[in-house]
Order: structure tokens, then sequence, then C-alpha cells
């Protein structure tokens, strides 16, 4: 569905990518794991069209694109809800930027409240309520547009375990029920392994693939599978020998 | 401290309270420094002849919120919009404050004549900086990560200045009508003095020059506490309007 061939970025002296190749398959869901400031946020910004791209080709369906734009939907770290507009009005964000019908996105917008529990809290202000609830609101934001590839900054990465545990669920639920692609960033090994399909293992700038790990589509998985302890030990130690380089 | 109101009113009472004090103890006539309980009498027992021209101030500074408020806010979304037209008005814009506003009110008169509107625009002088720069800095101070979810979201300029922007703003924008306000007595009382024939400003010229240092106080308490309730008017609008905080 979406290939990267060759992509090359630099800041200034700072090569972040260079001839980066990736393969994303439809309907999968692949992990990025890596060092900090190894340039996986610089990938998206890419791929989204945030930072241009020195070099290199994003093949879109066999179809060569500058960016993706807006073939997909990106949620970041940070919920980014408007403080201003209530959930339900932040959920419908898209479709007011789109001119949208919005009785339809309304009911759309319903029908998602009440799949990731936040039915009864559609009149209330992003600074009311939990983080969880406020990034499962992010997710609903995300699910409004009709985009088939969704790329996920380390999404989980503010929350605490218990909530990241749910929103690990809603991810998973995201990829099966609503028929996603998924490419999301995360510093967590277990959570890459409790997720993927796939796991790429990513090196120190200029970013590269290390190590490509495909899992089985079981899912939810156990982290108590012997064959992930081993995965979980590998990268990390993989990941720290890339630290010591 | 737990009651702040309370201690200030304290400070203020115990002000007001010396200041008796000392008039009585000195004997000090009402023509050099009059009393407070004496300004007071005044204020209230001249009510008759103080109303109108406080109401012809009034109006002034009302008109030159109004026409404060009709320029900054395109202007400030100009700047904001196109920072080239932000490097060309800059420096007019530093140069209408550093130069005194006693030095362009002759000026103002002779080409606007004596009546509201040399007034009216001496106001409006005064209060537009604020407004101007505090709303341009607010629009500039909106986080990136907002901006750039309204880039992937597709939305253009003005969907973003109206959902993003503006709103984002909003906090910098009152606390700049804020100062505005609360100065805006200055610029039409200091028309008034080079030359009027109505207003607060010609009543203090015209009550100093008889003695009447008393209703040169009463006029000054009126224009304070005009500036203190337009003050308070902009603090209820803005818990009105900025309702998330």
């Amino acid at each position: 569905m979406l290939q990267v061939s060759g992509l090359t970025k630099r800041f200034g002296d700072l090569s972040v990518l260079d001839d980066f190749n990736l393969a994303l398959p439809s309907g999968g869901f692949t992990v990025l794991i890596g060092p900090s400031g190894c340039g996986k946020s610089t990938l998206f910004d890419v791929l989204t069209g945030v930072v241009p791209k020195d070099r290199g080709e994003i093949t879109w369906r066999g179809e060569s694109v500058p960016h993706l734009g807006k073939k997909s939907a990106y949620m970041q770290q940070k919920d980014l809800l408007l403080p201003w507009f209530s959930l339900m009005d932040n959920a419908l964000l898209p479709a007011r930027i789109h001119g949208e019908d919005l009785t339809q996105s309304r009911t759309k917008a319903s029908r998602l409240f009440r799949r990731l529990g936040l039915d009864g809290f559609e009149a209330y202000l992003p600074g009311t309520i939990s983080g969880g609830m406020r990034q499962r609101c992010a997710l609903v934001r995300t699910l409004m547009f009709e985009h088939e590839l969704v790329l996920l900054d380390e999404p989980l990465s503010a929350l605490d375990a218990i909530t990241r545990r749910s929103l690990q669920s809603l991810l998973l639920m995201l990829q099966s029920e609503f028929d996603k692609s998924i490419l999301m960033i995360t510093h967590d090994i277990e959570e890459a392994l409790l997720l993927a399909d796939e796991v790429l293992v990513l090196s120190q700038p200029p970013m590269r693939i290390l190590e490509r790990f495909v899992l089985d589509g079981r899912k939810p998985r156990g982290l108590s599978d012997p064959q992930l302890i081993a995965i979980k030990e590998y990268v990390l130690n993989r990941l720290q020998e890339e630290l010591a380089q | 401290m737990r009651h702040p109101r309370l201690f200030s009113l304290m400070a203020i009472l115990l002000i007001l309270a010396a200041w008796e004090s000392v008039c009585k103890l000195l004997a000090i006539p009402d023509f050099i420094l009059p009393t407070p309980v004496r300004i007071l009498t005044v204020a209230v027992s001249q009510g008759a002849l103080l109303l109108p021209h406080a109401g012809i101030t009034a109006l002034e500074v009302f008109m030159g919120i109004l026409i404060s408020l009709l320029v900054a806010l395109p202007l400030s979304m100009a700047m904001f919009a196109h920072p080239s037209i932000e490097n060309a008005i800059a420096p007019f814009l530093v140069a209408s404050q550093a130069v005194p506003v006693f030095a362009i009110a002759p000026l103002l008169v002779v080409w606007l004549g004596y009546g509201i509107a040399s007034k009216v625009l001496m106001a409006a002088v005064i209060i537009f900086f604020p407004i101007t720069v505090s709303l341009l800095g607010g629009f500039k101070s909106c986080d990136r990560e907002y901006r750039v979810l309204f880039q992937l979201m597709g939305a253009g300029f003005w969907k973003t200045m109206r959902l993003l922007y503006w709103p984002w703003a909003l906090p910098h924008f009152f606390a700049g009508l804020k100062v505005g306000v609360s100065v805006a007595t200055i610029g039409a009382v200091i028309g008034e003095w080079v030359g009027s024939q109505q207003g607060l400003g010609y009543l203090m010229i015209q009550a100093n020059a008889r003695l009447r240092v008393d209703l040169v106080f009463a006029a000054i308490l009126w224009l304070s506490v005009m500036g203190v309730s337009l003050w308070v008017l902009v603090g209820l609008i803005e818990k009105k309007v900025i309702t998330w905080r």
C-alpha cells in the first residue's frame, strides 16, 4: 500500500534520513521502535508533508506522490484537543474543516463515542476530563477521517499503565473493526510486541532499519509467550548496542 | 493572604485616612489639597455638573475603543498572515507610541477641530497599540503542533484563523484590551485639555483656573471610576467569552 524508497532528509549537517526504505502492507499494524532522536518523528513529518523531503520517493497504491498529505490520519503524542471546544466539537473538527454535513458526522461521532466509552461526555470540555479520556477523544477525531492509513506518534506515552493498557485494546480494535492500516512509533518494546504485526527496530541517525520482526497475527497476545520474551530481550540488547556506538 | 480584596480595601482606606489626617492636622486649604471627604462630597454634590462632562468623555473613550478595535483586529490578522506587512508597519507602530500624545494633540485639534473627533482619535491612538501587539503576539504564540494538526487536516488560513488562532489569541486580546481601556481616558482628557468646550478634561482646566482644586479632584475621581469600570467590564466579558480556563 505504502512504499518509501531512498528517502533522505538533512537538517544542516545532520543527516536524519539517508536512503531510508519502508514498505507497508494494507491492513497491517507496523511499529517503529528506536532510540530517542533517531528520526522517527521526522519520518512522519516527511511522510505527511509537514517538512519537505530532500530526496527519495513515496509511492501510495502504486502512484508516486510528493507526500501522503490528506491520505493519512495523524495522531500525535499530545491529544491536541482544542480546549474551547467540547469533546463532540473536537471530534467534529475534521468535518467542520472539510465543510461536511455536520448532522451525518455527528451521528458517526456519537457511534464512535459509544464504542470508545465516551458516551455521555460529548458536551464536556477537554480540561475537565482525564488524560485517557482526552486521548480516546483524539482517537475518535482521528477515526473521523475516512483515511485507511493511520500514523500514530507515541500516542500512549503520556498515559499511566492502566489507561495505556485499555487504549492498547482500542488500537487493536482500530485495526480490526475499522479496517485501518497503522504505522506507529513507540519507545515501549512491550507495547510494540503486544500490538504489532511487524516490528521495525531502527538505528541512530541517519535512521535505517536494523531488524525486522514479523509476528503472528494472533491478538491479543500475552507477554509471557517465550518467543516474545526472547524478541524483547534481543531488541533491548540491540538498542543498547546501538546507543553504545 | 486569605482575603486579598479585603486587604487592598484596608490599604486604600488607610491611605485615605492618612491623607485626611495630614490635611486636617496641617490645616491645608482646599484650594491647595482638599481632603478625601471633601473630594467625595464635591464629586457627589456636583453630580449634575460633572455628569454631562463625564458623558462626553465616556463617549470619546467608547468611540476611541471602537475605532481602535476596528483598526487593530484586521491589522493584526493581516500582519500575522503576511509578515511582510508586519515588517512594513512595525516601525510606524512603534513610532506612534514613542511620540508623546501631548505632542500630537494640538495637531489633531487643528486638523479635526474642537469637537469630539480629535479626542476620539487621541483615545484610539493610545488604545490601538496594546490591542494590536497583544493580539499579534497571541496569534504567534499558537503551538506548532496545533498548527501542524490543522495543516494536516487540510484547513486553509481563514478556517485555521477562525477555529484555532482566534480562540487561542483571545486571552492575549483581552489582556491588551484591559491595558487599552485603562489608559483610554488619558488620550481623551489630553485632547480636552488642548482644546475643547466639554468633557471632564475641559472641566478640570476650568476648575483649576478658578482654584477649585476640589472640583479638579472630583473630576479625577470620576475619571478613575470610569477607567476602573471599563476594566471590570472587560474582565466580565472575558470571563463570559473564555469559558475554558
